[in-house]
């Protein structure tokens, strides 16, 4: 049970995020919408103190953090229970792809190096990646990058994955791969909170769909609410021009 | 004008060699010590610890705005005057001591610009699967700025081993010492600092090798 009051942030005096308030039950996948520089990727990445709120509180599990007073530890509870995937990819430059997802398994989570390699072969294998464990980022396609992104969160076990754009910096060749991992993952009964502009995708995997403008959430509901029905002016502008 | 005593030079290439290792062995050592040095700086300039930052920031400017020969007489004719544990302390161990400080002061500017070099992704992916500060700098975060900064850093060691011919000046026979006692005696100057600077070239050259190989090595991830 994810649980979030009250979240509020601004970068050096604009404000990006106005309260936000949200609760997302176990296994759902909440997508979030909403036009560009509403703080839909801040809203993530305050979840993990990647940019840190000022105000709010924050609860993952069994973990409670008040952001106004958050301490190093308290941060680091925090994105011990979070995974998050990169617009970017962010994939550790200097880490072959078997090591990348090694990495938190053995430095944080302190698991004996054999049993991470074990699954870290095991997550590249469901990622179709098992022939590409030993190479370097550099020399994987935007796609397989970002299907070793997506293997690096889902290897963590986390109670919530966090999706910041996961296609947005993707040749258009390569979207198709990435939405079908994604895919797979909700399958499992992740629960997964999304950043994304892909609204088919929105559309179908979607448990609840979050509209956000202006740094708060405007309208949420079912997908077919949303997309179906929806009841704000700004979603309805919204909508007819990211589907044309 | 008159003609270069070759004979002579050729028989001073051996004696001269013989002090490559305490010259090898001050620019090694130096430079190990120099580069944790210089490590441990750059991070805390990134990382910024209260007042400790300020002492860094003092440490680096003396060290870059004084001269090295200058901080030599400094710890081996000075410092023993004021620190009297140090009035035993041998030329070479000063020598080590001035040349770490003075090229750690220098290294730390080029660790810390190689370590903000290093992508923000990098940093935010690190932190996002909950890595302590401790563990992105040394898993993630140096790793990679050590292949920006490699040909900096073998500069300033190319830089460190011709320095160790300053400990000349501390009494410290090396190659130039032993290069000097040599002439004082046979009155061929030209030939025997011709010898020393050649020894002194042939070293850096056979370096330039090692560095293309370190080079080839701290790349092999980013090579398409």
């Amino acid at each position: 049970m994810i649980d979030i009051t009250g979240l509020t942030k601004d970068f050096g005096g604009a404000p990006v995020l106005n309260g936000i308030d949200l609760q997302i039950a176990e296994g759902e996948r909440v997508v979030v919408i909403g036009p560009s520089g509403t703080g839909k990727s801040t809203l993530l990445r305050c979840l993990n103190f990647l940019d840190v709120p000022q105000e709010g509180v924050i609860r993952i599990g069994d973990v409670t953090v008040d952001a106004a007073k958050a301490r190093k530890a308290d941060i680091l509870a925090l994105r011990r229970r979070t995974a998050m995937v990169f617009q970017n990819y962010a994939l550790f430059a200097n880490k072959t792809a078997k090591e990348n997802i090694m990495e938190a398994l053995v430095t944080v989570q302190k698991r004996p190096k054999a049993e991470a390699e074990e699954r870290a072969l095991a997550v590249l294998a469901e990622t179709g990646l098992a022939d590409k464990a030993d190479s370097f980022p550099a020399a994987l396609s935007g796609g397989q990058q970002q299907r070793v992104g997506i293997g690096r969160a889902m290897a963590l076990g986390a109670e919530l994955m966090l999706f910041d754009e996961p296609t947005s910096a993707l040749d258009p060749e390569w979207v198709g791969e990435v939405l079908d991992l994604m895919r797979a993952v909700a399958e499992r009964k992740q629960t997964m909170l999304i950043v994304t502009h892909e609204m088919q995708f929105a559309r179908e995997i979607a448990d609840r769909v979050i509209f956000m403008d202006g740094g708060k959430i405007v309208e949420s509901g079912a997908p077919s609410e949303i997309f179906g029905a929806p009841k704000d002016a700004r979603l309805q502008k919204f909508l007819k021009r990211v589907e044309g | 004008m008159r003609a270069l005593d070759l004979d002579y030079m050729l028989g001073l290439v051996p004696v001269i060699l013989g002090y490559v290792p305490l010259t090898l062995f001050m620019a090694v050592a130096g430079m190990v010590f120099a580069l944790i040095l210089a490590s441990l700086l750059a991070v805390e300039r990134v990382v910024k610890v209260p007042v400790l930052d300020w002492f860094v920031i003092v440490f680096i400017s003396f060290f870059r705005g004084t001269p090295l020969l200058v901080q030599l007489f400094l710890f081996y004719f000075g410092l023993p005057q004021v620190l009297s544990f140090l009035t035993n302390i041998s030329g070479v161990t000063a020598a080590i001591m001035g040349l770490t400080l003075h090229f750690a002061a220098y290294m730390a500017e080029s660790i810390r610009a190689a370590i903000m070099g290093v992508d923000r992704s990098q940093w935010e992916a690190a932190q996002s699967i909950g890595m302590t500060q401790g563990q992105m700098m040394w898993r993630i975060i140096l790793p990679q700025a050590a292949r920006i900064a490699a040909p900096t850093l073998v500069n300033y060691f190319i830089d460190m081993i011709k320095g160790t011919s300053l400990a000349f000046t501390l009494g410290v026979t090396e190659m130039m010492g032993a290069a000097q006692k040599e002439a004082a005696g046979s009155f061929l100057y030209f030939e025997a600092y011709l010898v020393v600077a050649m020894i002194y070239w042939v070293i850096v050259e056979a370096l330039s090798q090692v560095q293309k190989r370190l080079e080839t090595y701290l790349n092999k991830a980013f090579v398409r």
